[in-house]
């Protein structure tokens, strides 16, 4: 749609522009002092300069953490976006069915993250979940809190049990927006399902697809309640991502300027992530829409 | 979504076997999400000694005890009201301030807004363990502290570029010369905006207040450095339950129940447009 340039549309964005600016700019104006400043406590501050930021970057606990984090994200990308393309390609597409599959499938979307950490925890018991029973039953050795590879299984089938749906969903509302005749001229052509599937509907679903991709990768690098509760991190620091690491340093050992510069590291890295992802997106919305 | 046209959802290709394939697919896929969920409701209608003595894939001694103890104390009870207070304000502050920003987002264009528009967006990206200590600080300061609202305003981090996200795509869809007619026959902005423009995105609006709802129903870590007795969440309130005695799974397992049950109530009503909702929008 055209848009007629007007500046008085300012006013109509002020509001916003005030809560979020008290909401975010302010707080973030906080961290900017600590990190660079130092403290002894009494609120006596002393400038401390780039050292906290220098620390951090020969800090193998930074690093260690950034890089757990990331590839927690990427297989949890490279598990949920062909599942739920995969989930939405089977969904009923109208009637009772479908309405009963898009409740069921938001359910896990609506929980408090906290509940889904308690109810996985609960679950890969070995003496009262089901799952945890089930393994140890098998015989296959299982415990979450104590080895490397069940804690981290633990982790990732959460969270593909957590968030697969919305990838689901996002891909359900991308393929009902093809109009039939799309199909109707494959079949004259008599392409095949996999045809159809890369030449007409993943085109077509790929806006949302950036949607989503962007939303679970946002998500899943601040992921803190769920594996908080599930393994606190454990066992050692297998699966402490970087937002458990960051409020140990800043609310449990109150280390106000490394936890600071951490904090804007973080920040400006999703920044930067996010800013390609919205690029990418608005240049395929762009050529839609041309 | 709601309204296909015939001709759209007309069967393609649906030959018996397909249909099969698509079953089984569905029913296991609902069957992985459904377990660990009936797992914990099972939990909740026994007994701790039957949790802990017996392995029992349905409860054999039907209780409910366990949300009778919930329900009839208030240090229990207190928490889902806590909850639902500052959801419901957050929800109206971030839908009521998104309204005209979205409105200004898809029908202007004006100095800086592309940047605005990201700007907003980067703070739906925003890790909330940044703004924890900043915000517990800012909070503490200014006297709001284990109040229902600085949870609200907390929330309004990301819920506000939510908002205003969705809105915009719902708002897009709305021909301009709806507004251009209304404004010729003598509307002022403020009586086409509430009288013609907010009732023809009301399911815009609905989507929108159901995104804020879920997103601020299931933060915890923001809403729990916020407070500490008063407006404590329910979420944080089930920490309680583990005591000296160990565990309390059976009063645990309920208490998750009972947070689950808001969000599949608002569910139902959103159904139809949770899909277009989660697109943002945007199909």
């Amino acid at each position: 749609m055209e848009k007629t340039v007007n500046q008085k549309a300012w006013f109509l964005v002020l509001p916003v522009l005030f809560l979020v600016a008290f909401s975010a700019v302010l707080p973030l104006m906080t961290v900017v002092n600590y990190a660079f400043q130092d403290t002894f406590g009494n609120n006596q501050f002393f400038w401390a300069g780039l050292s906290w930021f220098s620390d951090l970057l020969h800090s193998d606990r930074m690093w260690s953490a950034l890089g757990r984090q990331m590839v927690f994200s990427i297989i949890i990308l490279a598990i949920e976006v062909p599942l739920g393309i995969f989930v939405a390609l089977n969904m009923p597409k109208k009637g009772f069915w479908a309405s009963f599959c898009l409740v069921t499938m938001s359910l896990p979307l609506l929980i408090p993250w906290n509940v889904v950490g308690t109810i996985w925890q609960i679950f890969g018991r070995v003496d009262i979940g089901l799952l945890g029973y089930t393994l140890d039953k098998l015989g296959i050795p299982y415990n979450y809190t104590q080895e490397f590879y069940a804690a981290w299984a633990t982790v990732i089938v959460m969270d593909v049990w957590h968030w697969t749906s919305l990838v689901a969903l996002l891909a359900y509302a991308g393929l009902q927006s093809i109009p039939d005749a799309y199909y109707q001229a494959a079949k004259i052509d008599q392409a095949s399902r996999w045809k159809v599937f890369r030449f007409i509907e993943l085109p077509k679903i790929m806006g949302v697809m950036m949607i989503a991709i962007l939303l679970r990768f946002m998500d899943s690098f601040m992921i803190y309640t769920e594996p908080f509760v599930v393994t606190g991190g454990g066992p050692g620091n297998s699966t402490t991502f970087l937002s458990i690491d960051l409020v140990k340093m800043a609310l449990g050992q109150f280390d106000l300027g490394p936890a600071a510069a951490f904090s804007l590291m973080y920040f400006l890295v999703i920044m930067l992530i996010s800013w390609v992802f919205y690029t990418i997106m608005t240049n395929l919305e762009k050529r839609e829409g041309a | 979504m709601a309204d296909q046209s015939p001709s759209q959802i007309a069967p393609r290709s649906f030959a018996l076997p397909r249909i099969k394939g698509r079953v089984v697919v569905m029913t296991l896929y609902l069957l992985f999400l459904l377990l660990p969920i009936y797992w914990l409701l099972n939990m909740s209608l026994k007994t701790n000694t039957e949790i802990l003595n017996t392995f029992t894939l349905w409860p054999r001694n039907l209780t409910f005890a366990n949300y009778a103890t919930i329900l009839t104390d208030p240090s229990w009870y207190m928490g889902y009201v806590n909850s639902m207070i500052y959801v419901v304000m957050n929800t109206a502050i971030s839908v009521a301030v998104a309204l005209p920003a979205a409105y200004a987002f898809s029908r202007y264009s004006f100095m800086g807004d592309k940047h605005l528009f990201f700007w907003l967006l980067t703070n739906r990206m925003a890790p909330p363990a940044v703004f924890a200590l900043p915000f517990f600080q800012l909070y503490s300061s200014i006297g709001l502290f284990d109040t229902h609202i600085a949870v609200a305003l907390a929330h309004c981090l990301f819920n506000v570029p939510l908002a205003v996200w969705i809105l915009e795509g719902f708002m897009r869809g709305v021909p301009k010369e709806i507004d251009e007619t209304a404004y010729i026959d003598g509307y002022s902005f403020g009586r086409f905006f509430i009288k013609i423009f907010i009732p023809l995105i009301a399911s815009g609006v609905g989507v929108a207040a159901f995104f804020c709802f879920m997103f601020s129903w299931v933060e915890l870590l923001l809403s729990r450095t916020l407070t500490s007795v008063d407006a404590k969440p329910i979420a944080a309130t089930m920490t309680r339950t583990v005591g000296a005695s160990g565990i309390d799974w059976g009063v645990l397992a309920a208490a998750g129940v009972l947070t689950i049950l808001p969000g599949a109530l608002v569910i139902y009503f959103v159904r139809n447009y949770i899909a277009k909702g989660f697109a943002l929008g945007r199909v």
